[in-house]
């Protein structure tokens, strides 16, 4: 078992990410905050829309979007991706809709139908036509923040970092932009369709956005470890506060502390980087759990006296 | 998942398909608790805890297979595999092992059928007869991590949710009884993995997990679409094909009433007079009429101002206006509704009224002659086509 673990070495662990090799460990810090950052933005809404599942759906059937949009381009080009991905987010949630209005067909078996078919097509397309490319299933599924090293820079950054921030920064200033539309028709759709806000168009809006978010998080992730970027800010943040505008900025700010956790115990521990951000965002998760329920506990004694008084 | 078969894989350096079952049912049942723990003492949702615990752990597997690569010993053997599955690379004793799972299954299905069915239905209620529902709860979750497991080598961790709900979503739309959804779902995944199966192998380098699971895809969409009763396009058929019986019925209706206002003599209906009557234009009559023509209720004179009824028609003009009568009386007589209140309901009734339903209405009434507003009752013997009865004329013929 004691190999499993690399010797520990701090100054290696711990201060040579920030000092000699910050050229490589920097970006991918940045990357895998950027990445939580925006998952955990929309991720936010899809929690209080009961739509995580949703997310997870979507995450697997941008497989075919991307397979599709490869083979009309020809190539792996950014809106190619985007557009691809942009198809697939959208189909899946219109097929989920469609199953589970048209049929008996309940809503989370609607969304295990899709994804898994969409994934399957995905596996198929790309294992008979487009075998020889580098979008291989298992990259799709896993994701590697170093291949980050390898990216080309642009503009003084790694394109995929260039990429990412930018897809952050459009969904911040969109979720400040919509931020009235998106509260309402997050928890009362009835009630914002009665106001004349467009809940159907919110919600379709939110999906492009979602479909958005995960592609260009995918290629650093993968398409499992990408629900965990969507949700698990969000349920970190709305277990420690009700307040809307606080959870956005504590997903942030969990998204942060992951990203650095994540890289340090990746080196201590030897793994994916990727992984090793999701763990750190679970430690972070289990501590605000754990928060939660002693501020349960201390409030439900807080209330005992006065109920008794009563 | 993941982890526990990492752990079980750590456990004794091989791929031993045994200890990475029971590691992976100990983590699944982990998970679950974990799910079921969260849901109950935060304020999140059961999909946000799911999504959340399905992946964290999915994390903490990674985590693990990462850094068992780097082991000496740990040259991954298969492990990976477990990701998408390579059915071609199964040996005996896995198969072995599906079979047994596949067996523990089957018993399990067959002595808990009951209580398995009073469990998804209604759980309360299953609790208040004394049936142990927490232990049937969670031994069908172990046998669901057992199957998922198991299924994991032959599609992967990824599509085995596909196996797990495709072919029972399927069988649901194709019957409503829990017995032979269990059947034909369990025909139905054979099927679909056997033709699938097949299709990868008449290529070369085709994953066979994913040929499986679009099999599947293809024939729930199939059933989604085409099933007798719940198919979508069969229903859109049914209700175009009813509402056109509804309009056709109530075209007849209204000439049975023009008929009736001549007093029944010799004399067809002109169309403009039916426009009058359902107060709709012209040309919505004339593709009425058309309608009726080509289902033989009517024929048109030569001018093609007049309809006649056939006596097919008139028949089914008859049955219509006695179905809406009878309806009336009976709200009337037994209901105690106003006689001003029971158009309405008559209209949208007459319709769906069955002959044996009719028969009934006609004995409780006593046999009537006449509805609630005077007007008199077609009788049995017109609407069953015997001619004597029939008010000369009418028909055209």
């Amino acid at each position: 078992m004691s190999d499993l673990l690399p010797p520990f070495d701090a100054h290696r662990f711990f201060v040579a990410p920030w000092t000699t090799d910050i050229a490589t460990y920097g970006w991918m810090t940045l990357m895998a905050f950027l990445v939580t950052a925006a998952c955990g933005l929309v991720g936010n809404y899809l929690i209080l829309r009961r739509m995580a599942l949703v997310g997870d759906a979507i995450s697997h059937s941008v497989l075919p979007g991307l397979a599709v949009a490869f083979l009309i381009s020809g190539k792996l080009t950014l809106p190619a991706m985007l557009g691809g991905a942009l198809g697939a987010g959208l189909l899946t949630t219109f097929l989920i809709e469609f199953l589970h209005t048209r049929s008996r067909i309940k809503a989370d078996a609607a969304i295990g139908i899709t994804f898994c078919s969409l994934f399957a097509l995905g596996v198929v397309l790309i294992n008979v036509f487009a075998s020889k490319v580098h979008l291989d299933a298992e990259c799709v599924l896993y994701g590697e923040l170093s291949n980050l090293a390898l990216a080309e820079y642009s503009l003084g950054m790694p394109a995929p970092v260039l990429v990412m921030g930018g897809v952050a920064v459009i969904v911040a200033v969109l979720i400040a932009l919509f931020y009235k539309e998106l509260l309402i028709t997050s928890f009362d759709a009835l009630l914002a369709g009665s106001q004349g806000f467009a809940p159907g168009k919110m919600h379709l809006a939110l999906m492009a956005a979602l479909s958005i978010v995960i592609v260009a998080a995918f290629e650093s992730v993968g398409a499992i470890l990408v629900i965990a970027m969507l949700i698990l800010p969000g349920a970190t943040a709305q277990l420690l506060s009700t307040r809307l505008p606080v959870c956005l900025a504590l997903s942030v700010l969990h998204a942060a502390l992951s990203a650095i956790g994540g890289l340090h115990l990746s080196l201590v521990l030897g793994c994916p980087m990727a992984a090793a951000v999701v763990v750190a965002g679970t430690l972070l998760f289990g501590c605000a759990w754990a928060v939660s329920l002693m501020q349960r506990r201390a409030g439900f004694e807080a209330s005992m006296p006065t109920e008794s008084a009563v | 998942m993941l982890p526990g078969i990492a752990l079980g894989f750590l456990w004794n350096d091989t791929k031993d398909p045994l200890a990475i079952l029971i590691g992976a049912t100990l983590v699944g049942g982990l998970s679950m608790l974990t799910v079921s723990a969260i849901t109950r003492t935060t304020r999140l949702k059961e999909d946000a805890a799911m999504g959340l615990v399905l992946s964290s752990f999915y994390a903490v597997g990674i985590c693990l297979i990462g850094m068992i690569q780097r082991l000496p010993s740990g040259n991954k053997s298969g492990i990976d595999k477990f990701l998408f599955g390579q059915a071609a690379a199964m040996n005996g004793s896995d198969i072995a092992l599906m079979a047994i799972t596949a067996g523990l299954t089957l018993l399990f299905v067959t002595v808990g059928y009951r209580g398995l069915l009073t469990l998804s239905f209604h759980r309360a209620f299953g609790e208040s007869l004394g049936l142990p529902m927490g232990f049937l709860h969670h031994a069908m979750m172990l046998l669901i991590s057992f199957a998922v497991v198991t299924a994991m080598q032959a599609v992967g961790v990824v599509l085995v949710s596909a196996m797990l709900i495709i072919p029972p979503a399927t069988a649901c739309l194709l019957t409503d009884r829990m017995h032979r959804v269990l059947i034909l779902s369990a025909i139905i995944g054979v099927g679909t993995a056997a033709f699938g199966a097949f299709l990868s192998f008449l290529g070369s380098n085709l994953p066979t997990g994913p040929f499986m699971v679009l099999a599947g895809s293809f024939v729930f969409a199939m059933a989604f679409l085409f099933s007798p009763q719940q198919g979508w396009l069969t229903r859109l058929w049914r209700q175009k094909t009813q509402k056109c019986r509804i309009e056709r019925e109530n075209t007849l209706k209204a000439m049975y009433h023009l008929a009736e206002r001549h007093g029944f003599r010799e004399e067809g209906i002109t169309l403009l007079e039916l426009a009058n009557a359902r107060r709709e234009p012209l040309e919505q009559i004339r593709l009425q009429s058309d309608d009726l023509l080509r289902q033989k209720l009517a024929t048109l004179t030569d001018d093609g101002s007049m309809l006649h009824f056939t006596p097919e028609g008139w028949r089914k003009a008859c049955a219509v206006v006695r179905n809406h009568r009878l309806w009336e009386l009976y709200l009337t007589n037994i209901m105690q509704y106003g006689a001003d209140h029971v158009h309405d309901d008559a209209e949208k009734i007459e319709h769906v009224l069955g002959e044996d339903t009719v028969r009934q209405l006609e004995r409780r009434l006593d046999f009537p002659q006449t509805d609630p507003h005077g007007k008199p009752i077609p009788g049995a013997r017109e609407v069953h086509g015997s001619s004597k009865h029939r008010p000369a004329g009418t028909t055209g013929y």
